[in-house]
This record gives C-alpha cells, sequence and structure tokens, in this order.
C-alpha cells in the first residue's frame, strides 16, 4: 500500500492500493445540506486579476473576436514557456498557467489539419508561417489529410450536401475528459509507475495490431505524463508526489487539464467533475487553520477565471455552427452518491458563487446533476443562480447514475462519461430532417438537386401517406445511418493515428472503455411533419420536373411539445428507429454506439441547408435546437412542453437529450423567492418524470432586443445566455443565431 | 349523472403567480364586467371556447402533478370563473378526492348574499383552497365608471370568505392615473385590514400586452396611452396599501 505524508488525514484504503479516485472521494468528503450564508465575497487579487482580465476581454472585443494568435511555434506541453494573466500582478495569481505565453492569445495547433490551423489565422489577419506550412504538407500528414485521403466519393457527398454535418474531420475531436484529479492526489511519478506496469503487461508479447497500438500508446501517454512535470517545473512546481494542501491541490488538478489544452483543440474541453474532490483538501485545510474560507473562495475564483480564459484558433466557418468561441470546459457539480448521500459539498456552492463573485460567464459550463433529493438548499440557489445569470444547466443524476454511476462527467454538453474509466469518439450529428426529405425525393438534395442517397423511388401521389412515406423513410434511415457509422469509423481511426490525446489518456485507465456517440439533428420537425402527414392531410406541391418542392396541409394535426402522446409516440419511435439502425453496425474499437438529440448552435447552420418541411418549417430557416419542439409548436405552456421531453428514453440516447427553455422572470413569480421556489418546482417534476437536460434562461424578449441593438451598453458586456447545450455571451452570437435566440418559444403568460 | 359542461376559453400547464407554486390554469369563458384594462377582452362573450366536462379537465391537469410539490395545483380563472359554478364545483370534487390544491381567480362580480345563491356558493367554497380576489378600486362610483358595475357586492364577497375563514389573496391592478388616488389606495388599505384570512395582498402592474387583442376584436381601447407604472409607482402603491405585512402565503 502506498503512503505519502500528503495524504496525512485522510481515510480509507483502497485508493491507496492503486488508482481509485472514486473511492477516495467517497471515504473522505463531507456532504453539506446548509445554505449559501458561509461564502465569502471576492479578494482584493481576484477584483484586480478579474478586472485586468475584463480589460482584455474587451480588447478582444474590439480586435473582432482575437487579441492574439501564434503563426509558428507549435503547441505542445512546453513549446511556449510560462504566461501569466499580467506579468506585474503574477504574485497575485494563486492558479498559475496559460495555453501560451500570454492571455487570451491563442495556441499554433496543426495536427487536426493545417489547412483549418491557417484558415484561422488567414481570416484574422495573421500570416501563417511558410515553414510549417511546408512541414505539415511536405514532411507530417495531419488528421484531416488522412481523413480525406480515406473518405468514398458517397461520404464526400453526404458531408458536402449536410446531410451528415458538423464532423470532427479538420481540427480535434475532443469530448475525452481526462481525470485531471489524479495528479493531485498521485502526482505524476505514481501515475507514471502504473502506466509503465501497464505497458510491460500489455500482450502476451504476440504482436496483433492492437497490441501494436496498445504499446505506442503506452508511451506516448508516459511521455505526456513526463512532459506534464516539465510544464509544471516552469512555473516552479513539482507535480511529480501528490499535493500537499489545498493550493497545490487545485494547481496540479489544473496542471493536468492545461496539459489537455495546450495538446488538444476539440470542440469540447470538459475539465470534469471536480468540486467534490477539491472540497475534501479545503475541508482539511480548514480545519487545520491553514486556510480561510475568503482563500477558498479564492482559489476557487482563479481556477474558474483560468477555465474562462481557454481559447482557441478558429475559422470563421467554425464560428457559423457553434457561435460565440465556446469551448465547453464543462465543469460538474452536485449529484448523488450511490449509496444515497448528496454529493453536494461547500465546494460545489464555491463554484456556483464564482457566477456572483465575477459576474456571469458561458464558461467554465457549469452543470448541476441534479436530482429532487439534493439537499432544498443547495437545489434553490442554483435556481437563484439560474434567475439571476441563466448561466447554468441541469442534467438528471438521477437517470445518469443507472448507466455510469457516480463518478461520471459531463464531457461536452449533455454526453456522460465515467471519470477515468471511459473516452468517447465524438461523431456530431446527421440531419434527419433532410433525411426525410431524401426519402420523400429518392435521394436527390432538394437544394443541390443532386443524387446524394441512393435513387430509392420517390414519392408520387398527390397527398404524402403516411405508411409510404414512413416505409420510404425507414429504408432512407438506413442508408444514411450506414454511411455515418462508416465515416465515423474512419474519422476516428485517422484521429488515433495523427492526433492521438495523449495527456488526456494518460489519465485515464489503460483498459478504458469507449463510447461512440452518434447525433440526431432536426427531430421536432421530423416528428411534427410524421404527425401532419398522419393527422392531417398534407399535399405534395411539385415543380415543373416533378420534384417535390413544397407541401400543403389542410387541417390541424398535434404537435410535440404539448404533452400529446399522438406526436410524442411518434419521437420515441423516430429516436429508437434510428438508435436500431445504428446499433447494428460495427463500431471502430469496439465501441458502444450512443446517440444524442443535441445540435448546438448548428441548428441555424444545419437549416440552411435544409428544404421545406411538411410540418410547414420553411427551407432555409433554423432547425428547432436539440430536441427542443419546434418554434410556435407549445401551445400549453412551459410544463406541457416539458412533459413531450421526459417521454424520451435515455437509455435510448446515452449521449444525451438536450432541451433549452426560457422564461420571463415575471411569469416565473412576482418576486425572487417566487422565481427560485417555482424554478425548483418545475425541475424537480420534469427530472422526477426522467427527463434528461435543461437549459435555463431566465429574462424576457425585449431584453434580448436591446441587447442585440445596443451591444455596447454595460450591462450586456457579460450578458449570457444558455443555448442548446452549452451558454455564450448573447453579443458574440452571430447576427442570424441572435435572431434565431429572439424567435424562440418565450413562457412569459403573466 | 348528467356531467356539467364547462365553457373554457383556454388552458395553460405553466402558472406561477396565480396561486401557491406551479399552477394548471382553466381560463373560463365569460365575465359581464368590462373594466377598461382588461387584458383578455376575449373571454368576455360566453359564446365559443371549448366544452369540456369536469373529467376531461382533470385527465389533461393531472398530467402536471409531478410539478405541483409545495402547494401547486389547480386555479381556475377567466373570463369569470364564479359563472360557472356548477362546472367548478364539478371538478374540484374530481380535484380534491386526489388531494389537489384548489384556487379560484375571481372579481366576485356575481357573488351575492341571495340565500339561494349562498347555498352553491358556500359547497364551492367548502371545496376551494384559496380565492384569489381582484378588487379594482375602492370607491363605488370610480368602480362603476372603470368596470361597468357597483363593487359592493365584491367587498361582500371579501368579508363573508373572511367571516368563514377562508384564506385569500387579494390584488390590485395599478393603473397610473386611473387606481392610483392616494385616497383610494389608503381606503382599500383600510378595507383588507378589516378582513381576517388575507394570506397575501398584491400590486399587479397595469400592462399593455393586451392591447393588440383589443384591435383584434375591432373594440375601442379606452386607455390608449396609459403607460404601466414605474418601479417608483409600484413601490409607493405597495407602501400606502402595507402589503409587505401579509406574508402568510410564504411556508404555505
Amino acid at each position: 500500500m502506498l503512503q505519502f505524508e500528503q495524504w496525512n488525514g485522510f481515510e480509507g484504503r483502497l485508493w491507496k492500493e492503486e488508482i481509485n479516485v472514486r473511492d477516495f472521494i467517497q471515504k473522505n468528503y463531507t456532504p453539506y445540506d446548509g445554505d449559501e450564508s458561509f461564502l465569502a465575497g471576492p479578494t482584493e487579487a481576484t477584483d484586480k486579476l478579474w478586472g485586468r482580465l475584463q480589460e482584455l476581454q474587451a480588447q478582444e472585443r474590439a480586435n473582432g473576436g482575437v487579441l492574439d494568435m501564434e503563426t509558428k511555434v507549435v503547441s505542445g506541453l512546453t513549446a511556449y514557456g510560462p504566461g501569466y494573466i499580467d506579468e506585474t500582478m503574477k504574485d497575485l495569481e494563486t492558479v498559475v498557467g496559460l495555453q501560451t505565453d500570454a492571455p487570451l492569445k491563442r495556441a499554433f495547433m496543426p495536427y487536426g489539419g493545417i489547412a483549418m490551423a491557417e484558415k484561422s489565422l488567414t481570416e484574422n489577419g495573421y500570416t501563417p508561417d511558410p515553414e510549417m506550412h511546408k512541414v505539415f504538407t511536405e514532411y507530417h500528414k495531419t488528421h484531416n489529410q488522412g481523413v480525406f485521403d480515406a473518405y468514398t466519393p458517397e461520404m464526400k457527398a453526404a458531408r458536402h450536401s449536410h446531410v451528415i454535418t458538423g464532423l470532427p474531420d479538420t481540427y480535434g475531436r475532443g469530448r475525452i475528459v481526462g481525470d485531471y484529479r489524479r495528479v493531485a492526489l498521485y502526482g505524476i511519478d505514481y501515475l507514471i509507475e502504473e502506466k509503465t506496469h501497464d505497458f510491460n503487461n500489455c500482450g502476451d508479447g504476440t504482436m496483433y495490431d492492437e497490441i501494436i497500438r496498445q504499446r505506442e500508446e503506452l508511451k506516448d501517454q508516459i511521455n505526456a505524463l513526463k512532459g506534464m512535470k516539465a510544464m509544471a517545473a516552469s512555473y516552479g512546481f513539482d507535480i511529480s508526489k501528490p499535493a500537499k494542501d489545498a493550493r497545490e491541490a487545485v494547481q496540479w488538478l489544473y496542471f493536468g487539464y492545461l496539459a489537455a489544452v495546450k495538446t488538444q483543440n476539440g470542440a469540447a474541453m470538459s475539465v470534469g467533475r471536480v468540486a467534490t474532490f477539491l472540497d475534501i483538501y479545503i475541508s482539511r485545510d480548514l480545519a487545520a487553520g491553514t486556510l480561510t474560507e475568503s482563500e477558498a473562495q479564492e482559489l476557487i475564483d482563479h481556477l474558474v477565471m483560468k477555465f474562462r480564459m481557454v481559447k482557441f484558433a478558429r475559422p470563421n466557418a467554425y464560428q457559423q455552427l457553434f457561435s460565440g468561441d465556446p469551448t465547453w470546459v464543462t465543469c460538474d457539480l452536485a449529484g448523488m452518491g450511490v449509496d444515497g448521500r448528496s454529493m453536494v459539498t461547500k465546494t460545489d456552492y464555491r463554484f456556483l458563487h464564482t457566477l456572483e463573485n465575477m459576474g456571469p460567464s458561458p464558461e467554465p459550463n457549469l452543470t448541476v446533476l441534479y436530482s429532487s433529493k439534493l439537499p432544498e438548499s443547495f437545489k434553490k440557489y442554483a435556481a437563484k443562480i439560474s434567475v439571476d445569470t441563466s448561466s447554468i444547466q441541469y442534467e438528471n443524476d438521477d437517470v445518469m447514475k443507472v448507466y455510469w454511476g457516480d463518478d461520471y462527467a459531463i464531457c461536452c454538453c449533455v454526453s456522460a462519461t465515467q471519470t477515468g474509466k471511459e473516452m468517447q469518439f465524438f461523431g456530431a450529428r446527421a440531419n434527419l430532417a433532410k433525411c426525410l426529405l431524401y426519402a420523400i425525393n429518392g435521394g436527390v438534395d432538394a437544394k443541390s438537386r443532386d443524387q446524394v442517397g441512393p435513387a430509392y423511388p420517390r414519392v408520387t401521389t398527390e397527398y404524402l401517406e403516411y405508411d409510404d412515406v414512413v416505409a420510404k423513410f425507414d429504408k432512407m434511415m438506413d442508408w444514411l445511418a450506414g454511411l455515418y457509422v462508416n465515416t465515423l469509423n474512419l474519422i476516428q481511426y485517422m484521429h488515433d493515428k495523427y492526433y492521438y490525446e495523449a495527456a488526456e489518456m494518460a489519465l485515464i485507465d489503460t483498459d478504458v472503455e469507449r463510447t461512440f456517440a452518434t447525433g440526431i439533428a432536426g427531430f421536432s420537425h421530423v416528428v411534427d411533419s410524421l404527425s401532419a402527414i398522419k393527422y392531417a392531410k398534407v399535399k405534395v406541391i411539385r415543380d415543373e420536373t416533378g420534384f417535390n418542392v413544397d407541401y400543403e396541409t389542410e387541417g390541424d394535426f398535434p404537435k410535440y411539445g404539448n404533452d400529446d402522446d399522438r406526436a410524442d409516440d411518434i419521437a420515441v419511435w423516430l429516436l429508437k428507429t434510428f438508435m436500431d439502425k445504428i446499433k447494428k453496425r460495427h463500431t471502430y474499437r469496439n465501441s458502444k454506439p450512443t446517440t444524442s438529440i443535441l445540435t448546438i448552435t448548428s441548428n441555424v447552420v444545419y437549416g440552411k441547408y435544409t428544404g421545406n418541411m411538411p410540418d410547414g418549417r420553411r427551407a432555409g430557416s433554423p432547425l428547432a435546437p436539440g430536441a427542443n419542439p419546434s418554434y410556435g409548436a407549445e401551445q400549453n405552456g412551459l410544463v406541457a412542453s416539458l412533459n413531450s421531453l421526459t417521454k424520451l428514453p435515455y437509455g435510448w440516447a446515452l449521449d444525451g437529450i438536450s432541451n433549452t427553455q426560457t422564461m420571463n422572470p415575471d411569469a416565473l413569480g412576482h418576486n425572487e423567492e417566487e422565481r427560485v421556489n417555482n424554478l425548483v418546482n418545475v425541475m424537480d417534476g420534469y427530472f422526477d418524470q426522467g427527463a434528461h437536460h435543461l437549459n435555463v434562461n431566465v429574462f424576457g424578449k425585449d431584453k434580448l432586443i436591446d441587447a442585440m441593438e445596443h451591444p455596447e451598453k454595460p450591462e450586456y458586456a457579460n450578458f449570457t445566455i444558455r443555448v442548446s447545450g452549452y451558454a455564450v455571451k448573447f453579443i458574440d452570437l452571430t447576427k442570424e443565431q441572435q435572431m434565431d435566440v429572439i424567435s424562440r418559444t418565450f413562457h412569459e403568460r403573466m | 349523472m348528467s356531467e356539467v359542461i364547462g365553457r373554457v376559453n383556454s388552458l395553460e400547464s405553466f402558472g406561477s403567480v396565480d396561486g401557491p407554486g406551479v399552477r394548471y390554469i382553466v381560463f373560463l369563458k365569460g365575465c359581464h364586467m368590462r373594466c377598461k384594462y382588461c387584458h383578455n377582452p376575449e373571454t368576455w362573450g360566453m359564446e365559443g371556447g371549448m366544452e369540456m366536462t369536469p373529467q376531461e379537465i382533470m385527465d389533461k391537469a393531472i398530467r402536471f402533478k409531478a410539478y405541483w410539490k409545495n402547494g401547486g395545483g389547480i386555479t381556475v380563472s377567466g373570463g369569470e370563473a364564479l359563472l360557472q359554478m356548477d362546472f367548478i364545483i364539478e371538478l374540484f370534487k374530481l380535484a380534491k378526492a386526489k388531494g389537489i390544491n384548489t384556487c379560484i381567480d375571481t372579481s366576485g362580480n356575481p357573488f351575492s348574499l341571495d340565500p339561494e345563491y349562498l347555498k352553491k356558493f358556500d359547497e364551492l367554497m367548502n371545496l376551494t383552497d384559496t380565492f384569489l380576489l381582484d378588487i379594482k378600486i375602492i370607491d363605488d362610483e370610480k368602480h362603476k365608471e372603470l368596470t361597468g358595475w357597483t363593487n359592493k357586492n365584491i367587498l361582500e364577497l371579501a368579508k363573508y370568505l373572511s367571516d368563514n375563514n377562508k384564506d385569500m389573496w387579494i390584488r390590485n391592478v395599478l393603473v397610473p392615473g386611473v387606481t392610483d388616488d392616494t385616497e383610494d389606495l389608503e381606503g382599500l388599505r383600510d378595507f383588507v385590514k378589516t378582513l381576517k384570512t388575507v394570506k397575501r395582498f398584491e400590486v399587479l402592474p397595469y400592462h399593455t400586452l393586451g392591447v393588440v387583442k383589443y384591435e383584434e376584436l375591432g373594440i375601442k381601447y379606452e386607455l390608449d396611452g396609459i403607460l404601466p407604472p414605474t418601479k417608483e409607482e409600484i413601490e409607493r402603491a405597495n407602501n400606502i396599501l402595507e402589503t409587505a405585512n401579509y406574508q402568510g402565503y410564504l411556508g404555505k
């Protein structure tokens, strides 16, 4: 059994025999069911640093969204040397470490794709380095090149038409959460020792492909761990041994995370479930009298400040898809243990409190793992923060715990993985709305008129007939699912080969479980279209070539989002049918297939490439985001809409079911106490019935319109809203996306 | 038993300001009053709307039971709820059989101390947990001018509820220049002080969200040009009415 003096006062034994952070947490954490009155305000250092960072953010915005970029030095663990928020104030930083040598400066990360890295530079007015261009085109292949070398013509056509879209084939796939807590609990040396042990026991000596690859990956991981030590040393820290106190624990953990964002530019770079873990160190120091509440809060404030600074170089096309420069530094709070104890600690409060100490912010993507059984005072505090800042999201711990235990983390928006035990192959999404149109038009794309899907017979009747359309749709979905999974298999293979996540995987068990995430876009429009065909009469309008271009619906039909089983049953059928078609395919590295109903802000771009739909949606207009009902479909108020979502079985969409709702504060209650209580009532009811996710926005439409017209007003600088799966500063959205948010349903009956 | 039919204007799954907790709200058709600031003029007439049985409403409402922790339940509003007492009695019998909290949101205009009327009203009152009573203005002449009707029986209803130990919330819509005379507010304050069962006393700021409906319905909107009260005006009214003294609704 290992023994370190840094562990004095910690209970338990299993976690000392092997890497087992969960066991350490369960044996040592202190549940807290009191209220927020113990919390401390920002320290002078926090105010100064945050003030400086806000100046930098203002400059960044004034510069058109980018403050500074690296053009030559390829990012790596020690590529840039140490950096600080402000050299003159570096002694104030209780948590140090930046992605590059300067704050908000974006690193040069070409391994995902040199073309994308260079485009990000040129579009922001920087000149790519010719030497590096030569290196990554002539001497070293990138992930992007590998993928395009191997793509089939059919894959390229489907990608081009956007029937499958958002694919991680030009940058990092992200969504891998290293167990960054391991760095703090064990120190790097022990982690190297364990990985070396795995290396020495990898296979029986017969060099199968899998074994060779495993050996190479393990060596990469060990080198990454050594690199982390060197990186920390450049800031004056030796992280070879366990952290001895709260300050070191926060710093060690952050170094682990920093290693990830220095080496990967995945869309989602989540930090995981760290609050309860850190609380153990903070509690020990508070009890020993070596730390005050104010200092404890400062540590969390400074850690969160660093999470607020994570940046990647992105081209404009990326911004169209994922607007507002998101990084999905998802950070999970609360949840219930499998033994029935709440995992809420004072540090869960401290993380939420950062939104008060430093104001609203989209990052980190604060996620409350919700259960109606959480302490009432914590539920109310979280609801209060939601009412005040619209910056947090909620995910149903009761349904997730069944599949992922009580030490999972959200690796993007809504997607759970067991910390340190699992990794995920991120797979973007298939546009099922477009697929339905392909079914009606025999695989021909409504926009380009290219034959993208197989040339199955198209619909030729005057009115759409439900059985006919469903049969055609089923066949077309089968084609799409097959192509989609195949495309992802190829992408994941190339990513492993050319852009392997050595630093993150070094902090995950060698015997890793893999999930293969797929996704659905256009969900509500398919459901409502099928409902229209089933319950009303949908006449087809054809152009001179006989192509089905539009639909005229006679009569009323039930819509998803009204707690009407006629429509909601179609929704469940759609999810299960698509998932069945995904499941039967071969998935790369024996990964477990899952799916999500999630679009992020890409619903706007996906909508552009999708024609008129039988539910009345016009060509080019945004799709409803995630699993949200369509705009204007919700006719019976908020909780009727929520009830429709509760019917979607989480087990069939283990990658998550995203729902974003906006409530006018006056419709939520006449005073703050009422608003808080009612929001808790709503969430209890929603999650108790098994729904998965809720983004909570509390503001009126007037405020959005004013912010769009007057983005220069100081009160809008940090005005944060939740969109599908993440939070964003409203003024950083593209105009189109601002309009899309404004056009959505506001629950505002007063 | 022949079932009573209700005339329903609309249904809302999420009401959060018309009674404790999250409310399922049934808006009934029909109201005799013609309050100048009414924001639901489409509910005035008895004609139209949906004909529904109490059981049909209950089947819809019960779907939202999960949201009714902390006192949530069903609120019947309108139009004027008390014009359809038979229907509400049957609906609330069903609700009470399932232990659901019940509220009526009323302006009190149909109320009368006539013994025949009270017989039925008592039955309804016993099935109702809380009455939300709108008192438009305390001065009877001004009340007639504002709504077309006297407020005598409305004040009698308040007293009757108080005498029968029935919980109520009193609400007063604040319309600048119309209902905000110091004298009227003080009069209302003094009247409410005489009641024993007021759990909450609220100022509802006038808003103009309903104005567009008047245009659609081709009805002249008489308060054209009047703006919603400012924060200061709302605070002033709350101070005069001493609404902060009525906190009984908390913790219910």
